[in-house]
């Protein structure tokens, strides 16, 4: 049997690695791509919880699929604001949309 | 080391490397690809906890429905990138102590900060068990989603239209 804290290093992994993409790439879809990869080890920490944890009733389960009903949402108005941002700049590397100065 | 062993840290190499090109790769479309398979491994670790219906949601939901979105968006907006194209900003460095100081805090949490138990619960039948809490338990919640799926359809019609003049 593998470890509780195994399946949680993997998904604190996952998620820095998502971390790092959201915050550095410069491509729009790269960052949208890097936070489903952030989704995704949350989803892996709670199933993990779920099977693990002796009080657990499968909450964790119906967590992980609120979670990727949300994520289905995001990516799809994440992709029409992408496509409205190329619309309109002609770029969708998101450091080059600089409406807003400050 | 046992059969479920080895398939957990296979599959745990096989995610975090390719999780790790899809961060870092020069070629956006790589990347998409990359996240492809991530998920595939990710489906893999789900059934090793059990979890088959999620195995089965993650593969349709993700794998076939957002990565793919994803392909047309990037086929519909970008110049695929090239060599010499930057990928990542100016932030990187910071960015990159920032979410490793994250990976190594939440690492030390998981080791350190729970008891783990010393044999797995007896876990009911997953399906069937997913479905009654929807309907009873998490019934108001499952029709938000519901709303909020359906708000997002709506959006991204709107927004990912063209404009008629």
């Amino acid at each position: 049997m593998v470890p509780l804290s195994h399946y949680l290093v993997l998904s604190a992994i996952l998620f820095g690695i998502g971390l790092f993409g959201a915050l550095s790439r410069r491509h729009a879809i790269s960052i949208l791509m890097a936070i489903e990869v952030m989704f995704n080890a949350v989803n892996l920490s709670f199933i993990a919880f779920s099977r693990y944890l002796p009080q657990s009733q499968m909450q964790g389960h119906v967590f992980a699929v609120f979670v990727i009903a949300v994520a289905a949402a995001e990516a799809a108005i994440g992709l029409a604001i992408v496509l409205g941002l190329y619309r309109n700049f002609k770029t969708v590397n998101v450091d080059e949309i600089n409406l807003m100065k400050w | 080391m046992s059969v479920e062993q080895g398939l957990f840290y296979f599959l745990a190499a096989f995610s975090v490397a390719l999780a790790l090109i899809v961060v870092l790769a020069q070629n956006i479309v790589r990347a998409a690809v990359a996240l492809i398979f991530s998920f595939c491994g990710l489906a893999g670790l789900y059934i090793l906890l059990d979890a088959e219906f999620l195995a089965a949601v993650q593969v349709l939901i993700y794998v076939g429905g957002i990565t793919i979105l994803l392909l047309f968006a990037i086929l519909l907006t970008s110049r695929i990138a090239g060599k010499g194209v930057r990928v990542l900003n100016e932030q990187k460095v910071v960015s990159g102590i920032v979410a490793v100081v994250l990976m190594v805090l939440l690492g030390l949490a998981a080791t350190r900060g729970f008891e783990a138990p010393a044999e797995l619960p007896k876990q009911p039948e997953n399906t069937p068990r997913i479905g009654t809490l929807l309907m009873t338990t998490y019934a108001l919640p499952f029709e938000a989603v519901s709303i909020l799926l359906l708000a997002g359809m709506v959006g991204a019609i709107f927004l990912a239209r063209k404009e008629e003049k």
